[in-house]
């Protein structure tokens, strides 16, 4: 199943690649002077996670590869995670990713899967990712492949009904080949998502829906693994993860703003290097996988 | 409602039930051909195909949004994604899902609205799709057809179902008058000459061809010799069709079971203003909804006649029987 060159077994090694993909994700978005990193922090660790610890079936040098996992980025606002993990996995130049909602570059604000491999989905209007992944795993079903489909949801982008109209159909068609990830970061664009539209109780509501429901804790990457690792089995229905998380993990300055300032804006160079430097200085979980 | 009965124009099957026809004639031609349905199969005629294929149909439920987003990620995965309902829940409740997943992605995902226009009658303007060709159009590299008889959407259901990237097909309620062969031979961004004339030119979409004919054989009795279009693809627009008209026609009036804002009218008339400026005149929906009632009595009422047709045509040739000019000010 793993893809020999991305298949890390150490939380180590996982979380030197989420702190490469951390920091690149705030240096594109400081270097674009827009775009979202806290949402790219929150959910760090899952999107680590898929694409480097064997989780996902992909191969880098066959993106188009038909039997591929796929991953949909619902919440498509965290492109440069996306873009950054690509990068990692070999798909994209490290260097490319510099030019993020550049004029003529490829990365765009959100999620174009017309332009970048192994984008599967063009996201960016919030709450359409869900479906296209029940349709992504209906044509798996269909061609008698093994393949997964993964889609990330925000959970502010939880308030669109359609999410609930995919969360049913998923459910009818029993995709136990779906699995839905939450990043339950607790703000979207006015703030307190549950203050915007309180959209709890999740678990309960995913399990009302019929969804085999897991809730960790999405910076934890005993939990973050087991979980992915449990939904990876196929088990007559889909899998949600409901994935308790920070927005702006590991950066003081973004934690420390009950406010959510920082929702969709970029840090200013100066703030970006004392939050990479404090990423860097962080110490090192220790657990074995 | 008696379209093309005043020149003995025979009534054949609804466009939605030729659609449907076709679907299921293409299924075992095409394995990767597969159909999402938002509970209205029975109306859209998508369940003929379900029928003889229930393995490759897929029953959403009432939620046109997931439905447009779960055909495109089934297109996604290399299938010809079918996905149908009334036209006006279709284009108006799930256009952003258009436009990301379809559009944006230039996806393989044929759309299909039903019960287009006013024709439906009894059921009410909450039922008619009045503005999908608008909307549809308003999509970049979006495909959109409107056939005018049941032979007609059987080759252009064909046609959609071959072509690669997305295409929106709207049929209609009604059975309409059959004006083509049932082996015609249309083309994508071809418009069908239905009669040839040298005074003015109908360009037509849709049920508006028979009544474009009907208003033609009465104009003929008058002197004014009227060539007849079936503009079956709005979009992309046969241009080259359009100027021809008017440089040999010298009129163009449009007739369409649409509002007059963003359809077939609409994107004559830019044609026209860009390549071949000449005198217009446009029916249409004009700026309202219509309401209940028997099909003929809506059309009636809501202006889409072939009398309406005719009256323009004169109006632009000056034949003072074409009534007054049209108010000002859109």
């Amino acid at each position: 199943m793993a893809t020999p060159n991305h298949d890390h077994h150490s939380i180590a090694d996982l979380e030197a690649v989420r702190r490469r993909l951390a920091v690149a994700s705030i240096r594109m978005t400081t270097a674009a002077e827009s775009g979202h990193p806290s949402t790219c922090l929150s959910c760090s660790h899952i999107v680590t996670a898929l694409y480097f610890a064997g989780l996902m079936h992909y191969d880098p040098a066959r993106p188009d590869m038909p039997d591929r996992d796929r991953f949909v980025l619902s919440k498509g606002h965290a492109a440069p995670i996306l873009y950054a993990a690509l990068a990692e996995a070999g798909i994209l130049p490290w260097d490319e990713l510099m030019d993020l909602r550049t004029i003529g570059s490829r990365l765009e604000g959100h999620p174009n899967m017309r332009r970048v491999p192994m984008v599967e989905a063009s996201t960016g209007s919030l709450g359409q990712g869900l479906s296209i992944g029940v349709g992504m795993a209906l044509a798996g079903r269909l061609a008698a492949s093994d393949r997964r489909t993964f889609v990330l949801l925000g959970d502010g982008e939880l308030d669109e009904g359609q999410v609930w109209e995919a969360a049913m159909a998923g459910a009818k068609y029993a995709l136990d080949s779906l699995v839905a990830v939450v990043d339950r970061n607790g703000y979207q664009q006015m703030g307190d998502a549950d203050a915007v539209m309180p959209t709890g109780p999740l678990a309960a509501k995913w399990q009302a829906f019929g969804w085999r429901t897991l809730e960790v804790d999405g910076h934890d990457w005993p939990e973050v693994l087991g979980s992915l690792r449990a939904a990876r089995e196929r088990k007559g229905r889909p899998t949600v993860i409901v994935a308790r998380t920070r927005k702006g993990f590991g950066v003081s300055q973004i934690l420390a703003d009950p406010g959510n300032k920082f929702h969709g804006v970029p840090l200013k160079p100066a703030e970006a290097e004392i939050a990479i430097a404090e990423i860097d200085a962080a110490p090192y979980p220790t657990e074995a996988i | 409602m008696n379209l093309g009965a005043a020149i003995g124009l025979p009534l054949g099957e609804p466009t939605r039930n030729a659609f449907g026809e076709a679907l299921r004639d293409l299924g075992a031609a095409y394995p990767n051909l597969v159909v999402v349905d938002g509970d209205v199969g029975n109306s859209t005629r998508t369940e003929v195909f379900a029928q003889a294929f229930p393995e490759r149909f897929f029953q959403v439920g009432i939620a046109e949004s997931n439905m447009v987003s779960v055909a495109a990620g089934l297109a996604a995965g290399g299938h010809i994604a079918v996905t149908a309902s009334f036209a006006a829940f279709l284009t108006c409740n799930a256009y952003d899902q258009i436009r990301m997943g379809v559009g944006f992605t230039g996806a393989n995902v044929k759309l299909v609205g039903s019960h287009a226009g006013i024709s439906i009658g009894d059921d009410g303007p909450s039922q008619m799709g009045i503005e999908d060709m608008a909307l549809m159009s308003s999509i970049p590299g979006m495909i959109v057809l409107c056939p005018a008889d049941a032979a007609a959407a059987r080759k252009l259901t064909a046609l959609m179902v071959a072509h690669d990237g997305p295409v929106y097909m709207r049929t209609g309620r009604p059975k309409v008058p059959t004006i083509y062969p049932a082996d015609v031979d249309l083309a994508i961004g071809r418009a069908q000459v239905v009669r040839a004339g040298t005074d003015a030119t109908v360009i037509a979409c849709g049920i508006m061809v028979s009544a474009a004919l009907e208003a033609a054989h009465a104009l003929a009795a008058e002197g004014i010799d009227v060539r007849v279009l079936d503009m079956h693809t709005v979009k992309p627009l046969d241009v080259a069709a359009v100027e021809a008209a008017a440089h040999e026609t010298g009129a163009i009036v449009t007739a369409e079971e649409h509002l007059l804002d963003g359809g077939l009218g609409s994107a004559v008339a830019r044609a026209v203003a860009r390549y071949a400026p000449c005198p217009m005149g446009f029916v249409g929906v004009d700026n309202t909804y219509a309401e209940s009632g028997k099909p003929g009595d809506v059309l009636a009422k809501y202006g889409l006649t072939w009398q309406a047709i005719a009256d323009e045509v004169r109006r632009l040739k000056g034949h003072g029987r074409g009534g007054t000019e049209p108010p000002r000010g859109l």
